[in-house]
């Protein structure tokens, strides 16, 4: 076997499993277990993103990609948690970061601690992608991947867009969990990282759309025109809230929206909950849900049929 | 020497008379000397499908189940015991036959004369046993206080000759617990399998040349301990020809078909648990071996699937009903009425081929025609190479029951082989060729603080270790605590086990398992099986007081008594190195200490991170921890990391656990995952993928055992309230399935505590 021994140009995403740190800057004993040199400066630099390389056959067979040096240097950004092995976050058993940062304002949210960025624990792609890889064959056994949530991923366009690079020179099946209203904000080289968008549209009317969340619809399907385009798949997700979003007229045209899109791999009803109810007395906003109860099983498989009547899967 | 000539073909005790028990197997060294392996290797049939060739309950069972239930119900308003013959002591032989219902059971034996009637065995100890009849109100007969204790000695009066009063003190204090000193040992598993390929006229001329062989020059003690434990083997198979009888068989002979294997192995197994109340009573791995019989009766036309699934759940009917009279104090200790009849299913061959076949679906296909129940204790030998459709079907059976435990075959294999069964929970032996000797476990949260307190225990105040140094001072520093840590270590294990040889050097001479032994080749590997509790509460205090500041609040004795936490530690369960590394430093260092010990009977040491359920007992036993547990909180059951602490989800906590070392624990690391269903995929199809996804992933990266329990918190909530609803809500928890309703209250609520895998 030939091993190529010295690390080659910056722009080299991978490097051998033999290959020992350059420099180590890092004053964590934690050994890499890749085996990858630190990042110079992670401050002002621009991102380079890593562009795609001609392969040599020798190369493929003696070099993994790691990913982890995927976008250099490191994007710094703001993490909520991490929950790693949901499985109800796309495909399989998924690692799930959930970013810190939202425009949205939902009646309904169970995650109100996430809305504002800087209230997340800072931290840089490099580390994330670095947390990731240690987990890359349990979610190649379990056909699962990594799926980017929130707070509204979006926010952190940049930060969102080094991760889904990395996770793909992993070779990782990637989601975006994201409520569409931020779409603009992703270019096409981001988008074209991401394997299954779960785009969460909350209500089908301008109004509606406004009360429950604050900001305006609009963006929000003009981001689902532009992956139908694209051919991206997408689940669409729908929170049923009994006197908020159970209007049947509304329901009706969403659905239509979403069969004449023609990408909707799927769609999941999800019922109204308020296990995140406790979360709210930190936002020193009012709980408007307080006295709304969990819908009931008769009235989500009802809307789940508006869905189904229109060829479109919803389990 | 051929087997099929000795056989009478004019015998006249079966319909079959006339044909020869092996006619149709592929011969082989099996046929020569004993050698269960090889004829299953010679003979299995693999099977790769999936489940969908299984039959429906029969009527037959439904009713014989439902007569069951009834006695079952009867036990429980009983208060947990229904009937207790105390007038004899418990022999193979000391019972006629039993029945449930005659005209229903196709799979016959009883412990006693009637079903949940419990026997006295009175020879681990004649205290539990005299203490469990008052329990349960009821007298013994006067020929008990005649004979026990001033005429014949038992297993416990042995052990307590022997100790040490630092070995009682260590006991008193619960530094170390749960020690077979006053019952059996267990852990021992018989090969049942033997009896039903043989017939035991062939085992007993077997073990007379064992006997034999050991006519030599040097006749010395072992020598002599040998040939009489021969001797009491030999009588035991007679006694056991003589049980077989009792109800109308010829166990003399070989089985001649399936339903004669099923019926000899389960006497075989039935004379094991009349002669013995052993901890844990495991089966070994025998449905794969039935399997061969049942496959040729189908080739034969004699039976079909419906008949085969039938005698497959009258069989584990009678698994569910084995019963040892006990103390409460010991079901507090063991949670509900464990006997941890384990059974070893699935697995691969070392020549690649699976050894799951169409019996192993069947065999867990009983939670289903029977509904779940925590016995027998179910065990899924798991491989990443087991076929899919078994993976799926165990899947599934999981999330519906909760009753199956998972324990890594590629990892045991290269150590065991392939023909090892799981004694009790985690504990891996080659069937019929090795066995343990059961030794509890010792308490690490608790030495931790012994080597802060200077061996002084931190409830008491007593000195119980020796008189070192204590921490000075007012902040733990991690050096200095891990350098008294060290020695206390040391010490504990010397302690520890000199307790465990009293034990076992006792119990070999008061209450030797005679028929278990007898179906044991005649040199076996013994193993010395040393176990950890609280291995997350002392790495995590570890890691408190290396990564933040741990301030000692010290009482007017001027023991240590509570700790103050300032700043943030990474602790077990997040796959965070910098904490996981000293949960692996503790295995290993405290696995050192036990392999410096000199062990009875040569046996190998081993250890296991274990604690059934006897957390909550370790846990009222230990002090405030420095991780900021408080005293008698439970500790994490097993190798589980501290309840709510592994915030990283259900893959960062496996991960954590999966890097124990099994190297330094080949007793077994035992790890217990609660997940709710929601949180496992929203459709069925979904949940069986992930879950077999995620056993790929844990055992992949080097997990040993996982138990696998999917439901809601609100499920069990609302049994403590309505046991009525849920005869029989099945959990498992560290290492065996239980009962919810029988757990006491406490360990109700110790359960519901723990980590729920659910959604964000």
């Amino acid at each position: 076997m030939a091993y190529i021994d010295q690390p080659e140009d910056g722009d080299l995403g991978t490097t051998g499993p033999e290959v020992k740190p350059v420099t180590a800057k890092s004053a964590e004993p934690v050994i890499d277990p890749a085996g990858l040199p630190p990042d110079e400066d992670s401050s002002s630099a621009p991102p380079v993103v890593a562009r795609p390389r001609v392969d040599s056959s020798l190369r493929t067979a003696t070099r993994k990609a790691t990913g982890v040096r995927a976008v250099r240097p490191a994007i710094k950004g703001f993490i909520h948690s991490t929950e790693i092995g949901g499985a109800v976050d796309g495909p399989g058993v998924r690692y799930v970061l959930f970013l810190s940062g939202c425009m949205l304002r939902c009646a309904f949210c169970h995650n109100p601690d996430t809305w504002h960025m800087h209230e997340g624990k800072p931290t840089n792609s490099r580390d994330v992608l670095k947390d990731i890889s240690a987990y890359g064959k349990f979610l190649a056994h379990t056909h699962g991947g990594v799926t980017l949530s929130g707070g509204e991923p979006l926010v952190q366009t940049d930060f969102t867009a080094a991760i889904l690079r990395g996770c793909k020179e992993m070779g990782l099946h990637t989601a975006l969990d994201t409520a569409g209203f931020l779409g603009a904000h992703a270019d096409d080289y981001l988008l074209a990282d991401v394997d299954l968008f779960l785009l969460d549209i909350k209500a089908f009317t301008e109004a509606t759309y406004h009360d429950l969340t604050g900001v305006a619809l609009e963006p929000t399907l003009q981001f689902a025109r532009r992956l139908a385009a694209m051919g991206k798949p997408v689940w669409l997700r729908y929170v049923l809230v009994p006197g908020l979003t159970d209007k049947f007229d509304e329901i009706n045209g969403l659905a239509d929206f979403a069969r004449d899109l023609g990408n909707i791999e799927r769609v999941d009803v999800l019922p109204f909950h308020k296990m995140g109810e406790f979360k709210w007395s930190v936002t020193n906003v009012p709980y408007r849900l307080g006295a709304t109860e969990p819908p009931t099983f008769e009235l989500t498989e009802e809307v789940r049929n508006v869905f189904r009547a229109r060829g479109l899967l919803a389990p | 020497m051929n087997m099929q000539m000795r056989i009478d073909p004019t015998g006249d005790e079966t319909a079959q008379g006339g044909l020869a028990p092996w006619r149709g197997f592929q011969g082989g060294d099996w046929q020569r000397g004993v050698d269960v392996r090889d004829f299953i290797q010679k003979n299995v049939t693999p099977y790769d499908g999936d489940q969908d060739f299984l039959a429906e309950v029969t009527p037959r069972t439904e009713k014989l189940w439902a007569e069951l239930k009834d006695v079952l119900k009867a036990e429980r308003d009983n208060g947990g015991v229904l009937a207790v013959d105390s007038s004899r002591v418990s022999t193979i032989v000391s019972h006629g036959p039993g029945y449930i219902d005659k005209d229903l059971e196709q799979i016959v034996g009883l412990q006693t004369d009637a079903p949940l009637k419990r026997a006295v065995m009175p020879f681990g100890g004649w205290r539990m046993v005299k203490s469990g009849l008052d329990a349960y109100g009821l007298k013994g007969e006067d020929w008990f206080g005649t004979v026990f204790p001033g005429i014949r000695k038992t297993h416990n009066d042995g052990v307590f000759d022997v100790y040490t009063p630092e070995m009682l003190k260590c006991r008193k204090s619960g530094i170390i617990t749960g020690l077979p000193d006053a019952y059996g040992r267990g852990r021992i598993i018989g090969d049942y399998r033997r009896v039903a390929l043989y017939g035991i006229d062939r085992l007993i001329e077997v073990k007379n040349a064992e006997r034999a062989s050991l006519e030599v020059s040097a006749f010395d003690e072992s020598v002599m301990r040998l040939r009489e434990e021969l001797a009491e083997q030999i009588k035991a198979l007679k006694e056991l020809a003589k049980m077989g009888k009792s109800y109308g068989f010829d166990l003399t002979r070989p089985a001649m078909n399936a339903r004669e294997a099923m019926q000899w192995l389960y006497l075989a197994y039935l004379a094991a648990v009349k002669e013995a109340n052993g901890a844990a009573m495991s089966l070994g791995r025998v449905s794969s071996f039935l399997d061969i019989y049942i496959e040729r009766d189908l080739d034969e036309g004699t039976l079909d699937e419906t008949e085969v699934q039938e005698l497959y759940d009258h069989f584990v009917m009678k698994l569910r009903i084995v019963r040892f009279l006990r103390t409460p104090e010991y079901d507090q200790l063991f949670s509900g009425d464990p006997t941890w009849v384990t059974e070893s299913i699935g697995g691969m061959g070392i020549d690649g081929r699976t050894l799951v076949t169409r019996s192993s679906f069947r065999i867990l296909h009983t939670l289903t025609t029977l509904g779940p129940a925590p016995e027998p204790n179910l065990t899924v030998l798991w491989s990443e190479r087991l076929p899919q459709g078994f993976k799926d079907f165990c899947a599934d059976v999981s999330i519906r029951t909760s009753s199956i435990q998972y324990e890594s075959d590629d990892l045991m294999r290269p150590y065991w082989g392939d023909d090892y069964g799981i004694a009790c929970c985690v504990s891996a032996m080659r069937i019929g060729k090795q066995m343990q000797f059961f030794g509890a476990r010792a308490n690490l949260a608790k030495t931790l603080l012994y080597a802060i307190n200077g061996g002084r225990d931190e409830k008491s105040g007593d000195q119980v270790g020796p008189t070192y140094a204590p921490v000075a001072g007012d902040v733990l520093d991690y050096d200095d605590v891990v350098a008294k840590l060290l020695p206390m270590m040391d010490w504990l294990a010397k302690v520890y086990v000199g307790a465990l040889n009293s034990i076992h050097y006792c119990h070999d001479k008061y209450f030797y398992e005679r028929i278990e032994m007898a179906l044991h080749d005649r040199d076996i590997l013994r193993t010395m099986a040393c176990g950890i509790a609280g291995l997350s509460v002392a790495a995590d205090s570890l890691s408190a007081i290396k990564y933040a500041k741990v301030k000692v609040i010290r009482d007017d004795k001027g023991l240590a008594h509570d700790f103050e936490i300032e700043g943030e530690w990474p602790a077990f369960g997040n796959n965070d190195d910098r904490v996981d590394s000293l949960a692996v430093w503790l295995v290993e260092t405290f696995m050192t200490a036990i392999r410096k010990q000199q062990t009875y009977r040569n046996s190998m040491p081993t250890q296991s991170v274990l604690t059934i359920t006897s957390n909550v007992v370790y846990g009222k036993k230990t002090g405030n921890t420095p991780d900021g547990r408080r005293a008698g909180q439970p500790f994490a059951p097993g190798a589980n990391p501290m309840h709510g602490r592994d915030a990283k989800g259900p893959i960062a906590s496996m991960a954590s656990v999966a890097k124990l070392p099994y190297a330094h624990a080949q007793d077994g690391i035992s790890y217990t995952f609660t997940i709710v269903p929601s949180a496992l995929g929203a459709a069925n199809d979904e949940r069986i993928a992930n879950l077999t996804g995620l056993l790929d992933g844990y055992f992949d990266q080097g997990g040993h055992h996982i138990n696998v329990n999917v439901f809601d918190r609100e499920t069990l909530i609302d049994a403590m309230d309505h046991p009525e609803l849920y005869p029989q809500l099945t959990i498992r928890v560290s290492g065996y399935a239980v009962n919810f309703i029988k757990l006491t209250r406490e360990q109700q609520l110790d359960v519901i505590s723990r980590t729920f895998h659910g959604l964000h």
